[in-house]
């Protein structure tokens, strides 16, 4: 760590942990209840756990962006970060905001925290992913605008990098674009029209940016690799993603009243979204051959080739798998698309959140690298989670396979409520997935607690 | 990377190339604006009915079990064409029946409508299944 301010990062990165591990526990009480209906009826009734869940890792991620942004943008800009102070005041507001929210979901009925959060006053919620009580919507746009200002000041005094313009120009974007979260209009057409503009210019545009950003560091601190080379990579990445993903939006408007010439232009746009996810597979396995150091910190290096590998499989595969309107036709609002977003979420973000933390968290705790005891536990967590998710999205598709099959395929649909019956045996191995899943999350958080030898940074 | 290609080329295609996609969509976003008003069943929207049904659907987090239009969760049927499968009185005594109890089936709470209520849910379900959705579901289960 050069700059001490850049200690900031690590309460971020402990609470996005934290909640890591709340989203994967009501992950799981949900995969019970695809199979035990009844479990935990009345208390948690499913939609309260999907809103913890889909919720808890939307903050999660945001955490572990601004941490990694208060990282590493003083680095890279070779100065003290604007203001510290301002990013633990930013950091605690954010943390109780979501805790309320949080405790609102569960505490009291939806209907009724609308009411009391003046939900009538400025409408937002009750949307997929923006649950969030107006008000707390509100809250993340002041602390996103706290955040960007502390960024983009440090950026502004110090020195500009590919890396540091990139990843400001996505998390710009991702708050610009979440001020769309407030706009719900009665026209159920035009609100799903604008809300995608939220949800996938979100995963499929500013948030490729940061991701690129994330990596190409890393990839800078881990091979030694020519920072003119990596750059050159991160721009041609980064143009591949926004020119096939803005468009790409398109794959969204097939069925939802949009006009039809979207059938041409999504799927043929969003065809080619899995370029940039595959450049960056090759960006990380090329630079990692061509290191020029042997860094002590192998768990990092091996994040970030897993984020490579896993982004291209869980965005780039499974996204092709279903984004040509034909297939789509069929496999909309399947099993289908919860097995992509699973892959994708975990593959692209969450893996390029823990390779940030996986390097930059040793140096905040004073040593170049874990000690070799720990790593090895840490790579456990690795191969746990990610073979895991693995699993998880198979069996999904399986179940996705079959559900398309006996519900819209067949000559003789079957109802919904039937066809889930059919495929329940699927619904338990991902939850048995599941269950080994958060086994690695312990695993590789109890890899933070253990000792051995140290080399000092 | 060969050396002709600078890393300022590259961050000048970004840039271009950035900003061309955008006003492309823009532009998209423009022509299905116009399209728009012959599909979407905007007249509806002139009930409050369906104004004050869409309102009821959001703040009791429907979206959180069910899909709508192929969106949503994936726990429960399809809701874009229940009006079309189900039919209005179905629907009220449905809502008025939850939750059924029967052990270890997917349960749906009772979320205490007004008779007024549910009429304005069923209007703005109605009202989803107008819209031209180009022929999705593919069939009436959703
Ligand atoms: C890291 C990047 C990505 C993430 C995190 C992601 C995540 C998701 C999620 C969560 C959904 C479900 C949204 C909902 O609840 O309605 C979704 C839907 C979808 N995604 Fe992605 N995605 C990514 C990239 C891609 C790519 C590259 C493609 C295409 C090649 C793609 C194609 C699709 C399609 C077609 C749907 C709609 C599925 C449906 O009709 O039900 N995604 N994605
Ligand atoms: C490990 C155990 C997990 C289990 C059992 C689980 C289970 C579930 C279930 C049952 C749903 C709701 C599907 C529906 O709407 O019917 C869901 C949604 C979702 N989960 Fe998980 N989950 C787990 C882990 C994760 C992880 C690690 C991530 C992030 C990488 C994640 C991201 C998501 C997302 C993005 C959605 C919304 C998907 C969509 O709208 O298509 N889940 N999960
Ligand atoms: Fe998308």
């Amino acid at each position: 760590m050069k700059y001490t301010s850049q200690a900031v990062a690590k309460p971020y990165f402990i609470a996005a942990m934290g909640l890591f591990v709340a989203q994967v526990l009501f992950g799981l009480i949900m995969g019970l209840q695809y199979v035990i209906g009844d479990f935990l009826f009345p208390h948690i009734p499913f939609n309260v756990a999907r809103m913890v869940h889909t919720n808890a890792l939307i903050v999660w991620l945001l955490m572990g962006f601004m941490g990694s942004a208060y990282y590493l943008v003083p680095e890279e800009a070779e100065t003290e970060l604007h203001s510290p102070k301002l990013a633990l005041i930013l950091f605690w507001v954010f943390l109780i905001a979501a805790a309320l929210t949080v405790i609102g979901y569960l505490a009291v009925p939806y209907a009724t925290l609308a009411r009391i959060t003046g939900n009538d006053l400025l409408p937002t919620m009750g949307r997929e992913f923006l649950e969030q009580p107006t008000i707390t919507k509100i809250g993340i746009v002041i602390v996103a605008l706290g955040f960007l200002y502390n960024i983009s000041m440090t950026f502004l005094k110090g020195k500009k990098t590919a890396i540091t313009s990139v990843l400001l120009l996505g998390l710009w974007g991702l708050a610009i674009f979440f001020l769309f979260s407030f706009y719900n209009p009665h026209n159920l057409v035009r609100d799903k029209f604008y809300w995608w503009w939220v949800v996938h210019l979100w995963v499929e545009g500013v948030w490729e940016l940061i991701l690129g950003a994330l990596l190409a560091f890393v990839l800078i601190k881990v091979t030694g690799v020519d920072r003119e080379v990596i750059e050159k990579w991160l721009y041609v990445i980064v143009t591949l993603a926004l020119v096939t993903g803005m468009i790409g939006t398109g794959h969204h408007y097939f069925w939802i009243g949009a006009p039809e010439f979207w059938h041409w232009w999504g799927s043929i746009f969003s065809a080619l979204e899995p370029v940039p996810f595959f450049a960056m597979t090759l960006f990380a396995f090329n630079m990692v051959n061509r290191r020029r150091r042997e860094h002590p910190n192998r768990a990092a290096t091996l994040w970030a080739l897993g984020t490579g590998v896993m982004a291209f499989l869980g965005a780039g595969v499974w996204g092709f798998m279903h984004t040509l309107a034909p297939v789509n036709y069929y496999t909309h609002g399947t099993q289908i698309t919860a097995a992509h977003g699973h892959m994708a979420f975990y593959g692209a973000y969450v893996m390029v959140v823990i390779t940030m933390i996986s390097y930059a968290m040793p140096l905040m705790r004073g040593r170049a690298a874990n000690s070799n005891k720990a790593q090895v536990v840490e790579m456990w967590g690795f191969w746990l989670m990610t073979v895991s998710m693995v699993f998880i999205t198979l069996f999904l598709t399986a179940a996705g396979i079959l559900q398309v099959w006996l519900q819209r395929v067949s000559e003789t649909p079957m109802s919904f409520m039937a066809t889930q019956d059919q495929i329940a045996l699927f619904y338990w191995m991902r939850e048995v997935s599941g269950v080994i899943f958060l086994i690695g999350l312990v695993v590789y958080l109890i890899s933070f607690f253990v000792k051995g030898e140290e080399q000092a940074a | 990377m060969s050396s002709t290609f600078t890393t300022s080329a590259a961050r000048n295609i970004f840039y271009g190339g950035a900003v061309f996609s955008f006003l492309l969509f823009l532009a998209l976003t423009y022509q299905t604006e116009r399209v728009l008003p012959e599909r979407d069943q905007r007249a509806q929207l002139d009930n409050p009915q369906v104004v004050a049904g869409k309102r009821i659907w959001e703040v009791n987090n429907c979206i959180g079990c069910h899909s709508l239009l192929g969106e949503g969760a994936y726990f429960a049927p399809e809701l874009g064409n229940v009006y079309k499968r189900r039919g209005p009185d179905f629907i009220k005594a449905w809502m008025q029946a939850q939750p059924t109890g029967a052990p270890g089936r997917r349960q749906m709470p009772q979320f205490n409508l007004s008779e007024k209520e549910l009429d304005d849910l069923v209007a703005f379900l109605k009202y989803a299944s107008e819209i031209n959705t180009a022929k999705w579901p593919p069939n009436i289960e959703g």
